[in-house]
């Protein structure tokens, strides 16, 4: 493990949903300026992990902590999270209808900027930096005048999640299975888009079930996830090794746990 | 029943004394309307009466009224509860009389007449009561009988300048009365209009103001029709609105409802000539203990013809909103499309929507669809929000903005857009989807 400043801690972390353990003590520190890739079969708990981080309702954390820049923020609203610099792109981004794209963009930025202590951006302002980053995107401008997400394809709202990541500028980025339901043009925009924010300021934690978005977005960690528990760590070319020999290669090989 | 007696004989009272006082060409159409009313009454019966099943209409009948007298005011209290545009024709009724020095002079090819006058050409006063249908309407027929003052207007053949006419009419709330608003527009062939109805005003005593508005859309024509509701709480309003369509006609209708005790529009719009279509829009927010009512009919009586019937609700406190709305699509209509739906947001435990969507199909090539939906914000709309640092005020404020903002931008007129989005936006109640 690198000696670099550590963004988050999850310590020994359990989290049941509806009576159901998920979560059965995870472990994990997430440094600046490191990709993080959580890998792992369906319904092994690991989009659970980036929700809990993100604070979604409806999770129960049963013990451990998550510390992030140094305090705990399990007691702390999701809105408060986001200012801090946590940011969850999500599986199933939601449609909002009627509420423009360039609205919502706008309150997000503002909600940020003024948790920051910083004044709300001027429209003119806003307009350059969205168009900025709405081209890096490679979004059809009509898109941001649309009603959030609303009609807008799996790969469009994919890309809408990362032109967020963008435009809010977080220090952690949870991208939760960002890469399913996207085609290769998509793919490596998407990519794209998460490379540039990438520095040694931010770190990156990717959560998917397949290798391909790794081949775009190297990780310098991966850490398989079964059943709730982390039962193997190592570098990228752990990827690649699951990747040829399937889940249950790690599933048969758990007792060789490593923790990070 | 006593009461209800009671009620009818203070109108034949005020029909017997306004009788002499009203022009020579109206009376045979008073007379028979008020036969009518005496026959049928008000339809206060619920029970078996489908018209009438969500909303009661006794509270409103119980009141005795007498007709309201103009009172003096002031233009300036008019445009704080009202659009106004300089480059509209504005037309101020106050308690259902016209009110000459606040209107504006009228520039037009449009021909502009009052109900009231004595010297109407025949054609017009012919085509008064042509389309309202009063026969099994105890409140249509009282309007038909006492009908006030009210415009005609006539768009020639080709007017297409886009002409937007204001009404407005204002009701001062003087306890206890009755206004009675009559508009008749008639669009003729490859013509188009605007024309914005408000309904305004009141008090804290209790009023009452009876609506009847008729529309015809001549061949190529096109009506855009806009109805405002934005009355106190202590008055009631039951209106109705009734529209013909020729060939190639299409009406546009735009309502918004923001206030009043209990509210009623019945539109009902008849698609009489082939490739005609209509589009029915409408936004009601009912708060505090009011009721609103819609009660829409669309009759596809003719092949290849479009009828969109789309509303929303949100509706907080203790009140109540209705929606029926019925789309019948007779044998001969082949080939119809027709799309209704009516969604609802409900902020409060204690507010009620009634939706009642329908569809009567006789005809065997069509295309129809529809839904109603009532319901709370779920869970991952508000945590999305929240995920990307808005708070929960403030992301319930977008979600209410967004809802309504969805029919408040179908208005094609800017000025009467951005008066929608500055008034109608800024009365919805502050709001925390919680979970």
């Amino acid at each position: 493990m690198s000696n670099s400043k550590k963004l988050i801690e999850i310590k020994d972390l359990h989290v049941s949903v509806a009576e159901t353990e998920i979560l059965k003590g995870i472990n994990l520190s997430i440094g600046l300026g490191e990709v993080h890739a959580i890998m792992g079969p369906n319904g092994s708990g690991k989009s659970t992990l980036a929700n809990v981080i993100a604070g979604r309702p409806g999770y129960s954390v049963i013990s451990g902590d998550i510390v992030y820049k140094g305090s705990s923020i399990l007691e702390v609203a999701p809105e408060i999270r986001a200012r801090a610099g946590i940011f969850l792109a999500f599986q199933y981004p939601v449609e909002l209808p009627g509420v423009r794209t360039w609205q919502f963009l706008k309150a997000a930025i503002d909600a940020i900027r003024k948790g920051n202590g910083q004044e709300e951006l001027k429209i003119r302002d806003f307009d350059k930096f969205l168009e900025e980053k709405r081209q890096l995107m490679e979004m059809d401008p009509d898109l941001v005048r649309r009603s959030v997400n609303e009609g807008f394809s799996g790969g469009e709202k994919k890309r809408n999640e990362i032109l967020q990541l963008a435009l809010l500028d977080p220090s952690l980025a949870l991208l939760d299975e960002t890469d399913s339901g996207l085609d290769i043009d998509a793919l490596r925009i998407v990519s794209h888009g998460v490379n540039i924010f990438k520095s040694p300021e931010k770190a990156i934690l990717i959560v998917t079930h397949y290798q391909r978005i790794l081949d775009y977005i190297t990780p310098d960690y991966v850490h398989v996830l079964v059943d709730g528990k982390i039962v193997r760590s190592g570098d990228s070319s752990l990827a690649m090794e699951l990747e040829e020999k399937g889940y249950d290669w790690v599933k048969d090989t758990a007792d060789k746990e490593v923790t990070p | 029943m006593q009461e209800a007696s009671l009620s009818l004989n203070k109108y034949e009272e005020d029909f017997d004394s306004l009788s002499s006082n009203n022009p020579e060409w109206s009376s045979d159409l008073r007379n028979k309307a008020m036969d009518t009313f005496r026959e049928i009454g008000f339809p206060v019966r619920r029970k078996g009466n489908e018209k009438w099943k969500y909303t009661n209409a006794r509270p409103i009948v119980n009141v005795e009224y007498s007709s309201a007298k103009f009172q003096k005011i002031d233009l300036d209290d008019i445009k704080l509860i009202a659009p106004w545009h300089e480059s509209w024709i504005n037309l101020l009724f106050v308690n259902g009389h016209y009110q000459e020095t606040f209107s504006d002079n009228l520039s037009t090819n449009i021909q502009i007449s009052k109900m009231a006058s004595d010297d109407l050409a025949v054609n017009l006063t012919s085509n008064v009561g042509g389309i309202m249908d009063y026969s099994d309407d105890g409140f249509a027929a009282l309007n038909t009988a006492f009908m006030s003052d009210g415009p005609i207007i006539t768009v020639p053949e080709g007017e297409n300048s886009g002409t937007v006419i204001n009404l407005i009419f204002y009701n001062q709330g003087l306890s206890g009365t009755v206004n009675y608003p009559r508009v008749l527009i008639t669009a003729g062939g490859n013509s188009i209009v605007s024309v914005i109805e408000n309904y305004v005003g009141g008090s804290g005593d209790q009023t009452f103001t009876n609506s009847v508005s008729e529309i015809y859309v001549g061949e190529d024509a096109t009506v855009n029709h806009y109805r405002l509701m934005n009355e106190t709480d202590d008055t009631y309003d039951v209106g109705y609105g009734r529209v013909r369509i020729d060939t190639n006609g299409a009406f546009n209708s735009r309502s918004f409802f923001r206030g009043c005790g209990i509210g009623r529009y019945d539109l009902n719009v008849s698609i009489e000539g082939e490739n005609a279509s209509c589009d029915l829009q409408g936004l009601y927010f009912t708060n505090d203990a009011q009721h609103m009512d819609n009660f829409i009919n669309i009759d596809h009586v003719r092949p290849n013809c479009q009828s969109n019937l789309f509303y929303k609700g949100i509706l907080a406190g203790r009140s109540r909103a209705v929606f029926g709305g019925t789309v019948l699509v007779r044998k001969e209509a082949q080939k119809t499309n027709s799309v209704q739906s009516d969604k609802n947001l409900i902020l409060s435990p204690h507010a009620e929507v009634d939706s009642k969507p329908a569809l009567f199909i006789y005809a065997d090539d069509v295309k129809c669809a529809h839904g109603a939906t009532a319901g709370n914000i779920d869970a991952d709309t508000v945590f999305y929000m929240r995920s990307r640092g808005i708070d929960l005020e403030a992301a319930s404020r977008l979600i209410i903005y967004g809802f309504a903002g969805e029919i408040i931008d179908k208005v094609e007129i800017p000025e009467l857009r951005s008066y929608l989005a500055e008034s109608f936006l800024t009365s919805l109640p502050s709001h925390k989807f919680e979970f």
